[in-house]
């Protein structure tokens, strides 16, 4: 079935809530699309095309809260699922954080769909594919990539008259290169809501180009350098921090916006006066669903503004419990930035390490956010603006706190694929901290 | 997939609908039941058929009933309880030598058959960019057969009070002991799998997998300071049994810290995790350099998972994985030279066979039977995991059994079975071990961990840490990680206790391939020794 129109949708959901006879009712119909292709040793491997659209009914009598879904839209089917979570409902203990429904809401429809990106065709991967590949087989190097794209739709209904229809379109590429001896390798990422703009042929240049570059390593003695880390690079470190951004968490005195002898960071300068990041459904290049998962209605909202905290996520529950506003919870984060490219900033430094990606970022101390992880494909020395030499790989030990405050210039922000949709521009951070050296290619 | 993106993908705590990420969601009781084998041998052979008919060479039926319950809870708030089932048939083929596969829940003979003939059309469009045809090692089918995962209590059976009432119970016991908060979860698994092939295997599996962590976290106000102590339970490929402590099962270290082996005191751990939660927010921050390491099973393993395990993933060594979870340091001539990868007391051996294992099945995803097999032998790396159409490149005339699919729905590939380190072969206790250390540090839990994309170089953190001076645990210390290169790491092993302290640690949720899938597997050690490993502090401040 995949993808309803938003008459379809709204006929089943009708039914459904006229099904029900609980204190409140609220329906989700999701669908989509998924097509997919992956590349490894200059071949395919597997390609493939996932169809998948499922009903999810969540009753309430009281505080008792029962969920049921199902992937059979007949009549008998819908009965069965409100049934099913009214049964449910009876049985499971009252949850004491329980929330009412949301009320009728309004929602400004934002730009998530795209046409063109909906109607990619397998020939259309297979060829995305072979114009990474052949490139590369005529360079006698080594490609191994996957490209993944979706479109989607999503409706709700409650029984309070909330209504909400949307449909949306991603596509993710990525592509890693190899030099056949296994001592270069190079990466080019691309995430995008309108695939129009996507030109394989000239990314695959990218990544080809870094693998030939990166073939002939140096080691450089760990420590604190001045880093220009690329947008994919940077955003690894601050999509971690951003879940500890729970209002919850920092009153609770769990969280790096906890502050000392009760209470949180509302409103306090944590970061570099130049950092600002705001959430907004209605970016041109990284539009999201206007409402959450709730159905409330998103807002247009900073983060954080001037290097100040601005806002922290709540959640309906703690919102009340607080006495705070009960708004829609953020879908994206945009961060401000400059107008410069990654090579401009190379161009502007002295010296420095220009890093592509980092990889394999996990949680050292949640108190500070401290992270590790390690450089990967693509690791170079800058001296006078340009690309000496290239490096062999390091692990770094860095909060994104600490390097957010020790931010030099930041350039373009870029949208970046993975985790939550974020733009991020590439920044060049002095006193980055690596802690070993990685003979890992 | 880490836990935490997991219950994203589930969508627990959003407050929203909840839409499981798996399947979907069903009553409680309808996790007891079981489909009929006549029924899913009558749909294998719908595909079957028609995937000879169609042209294919070979072919693969995978009929699968993937259930899961969880339980997540807070304090003394039940904050989920989710029950979900998946079903539907995957059929995987080989025509004009080449790969195709595709799935459908339409369990009906006429939708699997039609199935198998979009999966034969499927090889058939990839065998004309394939430049070599597939190579299936050879295996003789073994009829009709059965396995089931040897379990004591199902803990689908298992009451959802009971399972609430312990949770409360651990929540109630930390509290109680000075925890300010703790999460508590359930997770059961059960995948009630048939397989069948064009070799003619018909096999019927009945798999169940429990897990039940916790986290514990103390806080200083006053300081603005938080530490977490997680639990010391492994998963395990066993019933509810698992949750049912006997004495035996419980090891005691020198300085009192108790450890489990084939139970779990959920309750008394978390009275103990809530005193050692508070103990760390005063303990000693450890000063930088190198020490001898004293590592505990529940520990190691994730070591082990990391540094042995997915570096002999075959495919990764081939390539495969290039683009996302990367290559191998631990190429094919090193097997060849018998690359020295770690000290000659070192012995890691695969298998999908030991009881109580999150890897322990009767047949992998491609009907192999399932066994046990050296991957280093005295230091020396001997082999790696493989599928059937691996083994031909290693020169193996057999697979080592090591296919899964994390669904019905997606096409099995390459997993890692269990790795483990084998005993020592001396007689040796953890007191003995812990008494021969000069300047040391013991280590329990698993922590933040990170390894790069050939495995060489890694930090590991870890739960609780232990000054050892002079053969004697002192006091315990915080910010403790430790970074490794890892042939140095395993040639830097000295002593491993013998086979009585031998214990499992569990991955529940290891990612592996685009798109992405789970799998669940064990690594089994006893407390092992390094010398001169180099420790880094982790604090910071953040002015």
């Amino acid at each position: 079935m995949g993808i309803m129109t938003e008459a379809e949708a709204k006929t089943i959901l009708d039914k459904v809530l006229k099904l029900s006879t609980a204190d409140e009712c609220t329906a989700q119909l999701t669908g989509s699309i998924e097509g997919n292709i992956r590349f490894a040793l200059n071949n395919v491997s597997t390609s493939g095309v996932v169809s998948d659209t499922n009903l999810g009914v969540s009753v309430a009598f009281g505080r008792r809260v029962g969920t049921a879904s199902t992937n059979d839209f007949s009549d008998a089917s819908l009965a069965r699922a409100v049934k099913r979570a009214e049964e449910l409902a009876r049985l499971a203990p009252e949850n004491p954080e329980f929330v009412p429904a949301v009320e009728k809401q309004v929602y400004k429809p934002s730009s998530t769909f795209s046409a063109a990106t909906a109607a990619i065709t397998p020939e259309q991967r297979a060829e995305i594919a072979m114009a990474s590949i052949a490139p590369c087989r005529a360079k006698n190097l080594i490609a191994a990539g996957f490209l993944n794209d979706e479109q989607s739709f999503v409706a709700f209904a409650n029984s309070k008259g909330a209504f909400g229809y949307q449909r949306s379109t991603d596509m993710d590429y990525t592509c890693t290169v190899r030099t056949a001896d296994g001592r270069g390798s190079g990466w080019v990422a691309r995430s995008l809501q309108d695939s129009t703009s996507f030109k394989p042929a000239s990314d695959i240049e990218i990544a080809m180009r870094k693998a030939s570059a990166s073939a002939e390593a140096q080691a450089l003695e760990p420590g604190k350098y001045t880093v220009i880390l690329e947008p994919a690079a940077a955003s690894g470190l601050i999509s971690f921090m951003f879940n500890f951004f729970d209002a919850r968490q920092a009153d609770e005195g769990r969280s790096f916006l906890s502050k000392k002898g009760g209470g949180n960071k509302l409103g306090e300068q944590v970061y570099d006066p130049r950092v600002t990041f705001m959430s907004d459904p209605w970016h041109p290049e990284l539009a999201v669903l206007p409402w959450d998962a709730t159905g409330r209605a998103r807002e247009k909202m900073a983060m954080v503004e001037n290097g100040k905290i601005a806002n922290l996520i709540y959640t309906p529950y703690w919102a009340q419990k607080q006495g705070k506003p009960v708004v829609g919870r953020p879908g994206n984060i945009i961060m401000s930035g400059g107008t410069k490219s990654t090579a401009d900033l190379v161009r502007e430094t002295e010296r420095g390490i220009l890093v592509t990606r980092t990889w394999y970022i996990r949680m050292v101390d949640p108190q500070t956010v401290l992270l590790t992880g390690l450089t990967r494909d693509g690791t170079f020395y800058i001296e006078n603006g340009q690309l000496k030499y290239p490096l062999k790989n390091f692990r770094f030990n860095e909060s994104p706190v600490i390097m957010l405050n020790n931010i030099d210039e930041l350039g373009r922000p870029v949208r970046v694929g993975e985790g939550m949709p974020m733009m991020i521009p590439p920044m060049r951070v002095r006193d980055f901290t690596f802690t070993s050296l990685s003979d890992a290619v | 997939m880490d836990r935490r993106q997991f219950l994203a993908a589930c969508g627990i705590g959003a407050g929203g609908v909840l839409l499981p990420g798996f399947g979907q969601a069903i009553a409680a009781e309808q996790l007891i039941e079981t489909m009929d084998v006549a029924v899913k041998k009558r749909l294998a052979d719908a595909a079957l058929t028609a995937a000879k008919a169609a042209g294919a060479s070979y072919c693969d039926v995978r009929v699968g009933r993937y259930l899961r319950q969880f339980i997540l809870t807070r304090e003394a708030n039940v904050q989920g309880v989710t029950n979900t089932e998946s079903s539907g048939v995957g059929v995987r083929v080989i025509a004009n030598g080449a790969w195709g596969f595709a799935a459908t829940n339409n369990m009906s003979p006429e939708s699997v058959a039609q199935t198998a003939r979009l999966a034969v059309a499927i090889a058939k469009a990839n065998s004309k960019n394939q430049t070599a045809p597939v190579q299936l090692a050879p295996t003789k089918g073994v009829g009709e057969v059965k396995w089931a995962t040897p379990i004591r209590r199902n803990g689908m059976e298992v009451s959802l009070q009971e399972k609430v009432d312990l949770l409360m119970r651990v929540n109630g016991a930390a509290l109680k002991a000075g925890a300010n908060f703790v999460n508590s979860s359930l997770f059961l698994i059960n995948e009630q799998k048939y397989f069948a092939s064009s070799d003619g295997s018909f096999i019927d599996q009945d798999v169940h997998r429990v897990w039940a962590p916790f986290t514990v976290t103390a806080i200083d106000k006053a300081s603005g300071k938080f530490r977490s102590r997680e639990g010391l339970s492994a998963p395990m490929g066993m019933g509810y049994e698992y949750l049912d402590p006997k004495a035996e099962d419980k090891v005691l270290s020198p300085n009192g810290i108790i450890s489990y082996n084939k139970s779990y005191d959920m309750v008394e751990d978390a009275q103990a995790a809530a005193v050692q939660a508070r103990e760390k927010l005063t303990a000693k921050s450890v000063k930088p350099g190198r020490y001898d390491l004293v590592l505990d099973p529940n520990h190691l393993g994730l070591t082990i998972h990391e540094s042995i395990g997915h570096p002999l993933e075959l495919d990764r060594v081939l390539g495969y994985e290039a683009n996302f979870a990367g290559t191998s340091f631990a190429t094919l001539d090193k097997r060849e030279s018998r690359f020295q990868y770690g000290n000659e007391i070192v012995n890691v051996f695969a298998d999908k066979v030991q009881p109580g294992s999150l890897g322990a099945v009767g047949f992998d995803d491609e009907g192999i039977k399932t066994k046990s097999w050296p991957l280093i032998q005295g230091g020396k790396l001997v082999d790696y995991q493989t599928t059937r159409d691996q083994a031909h490149i290693l020169g193996k005339t057999e697979s080592d059994g090591c296919s899964y699919a994390d669904s019905w729905s997606t096409v099995q590939f390459q997993r890692m079975p269990n790795v483990s380190l084998e005993p020592g072969k001396k007689p040796l206790s953890l007191a003995d071990m812990i008494g021969n250390v000069e300047n040391g540090i013991y280590i329990l839990g698993r922590g933040s961990f990170s390894i790069d994309q050939q495995r060489y170089n890694a930090q590991f953190g870890g739960t609780l840490f232990y000054e050892i001076k002079d053969g004697k645990i002192t006091q315990p210390l915080e910010d403790v990680a430790y970074q490794m290169r890892t042939p140095e790491f395993w040639n830097a092993c000295s002593a491993i206790c013998d086979e009585r302290d031998y214990r499992l640690f569990g991955s529940f949720f290891d990612g592996k391939g685009q798109p992405s899938q789970v799998s669940a597997v064990s690594h089994g050690s006893s407390t092992t020794r390094f010398d001169g490993i180099n420790v880094i502090n982790t604090a910071r401040s953040l002015g």
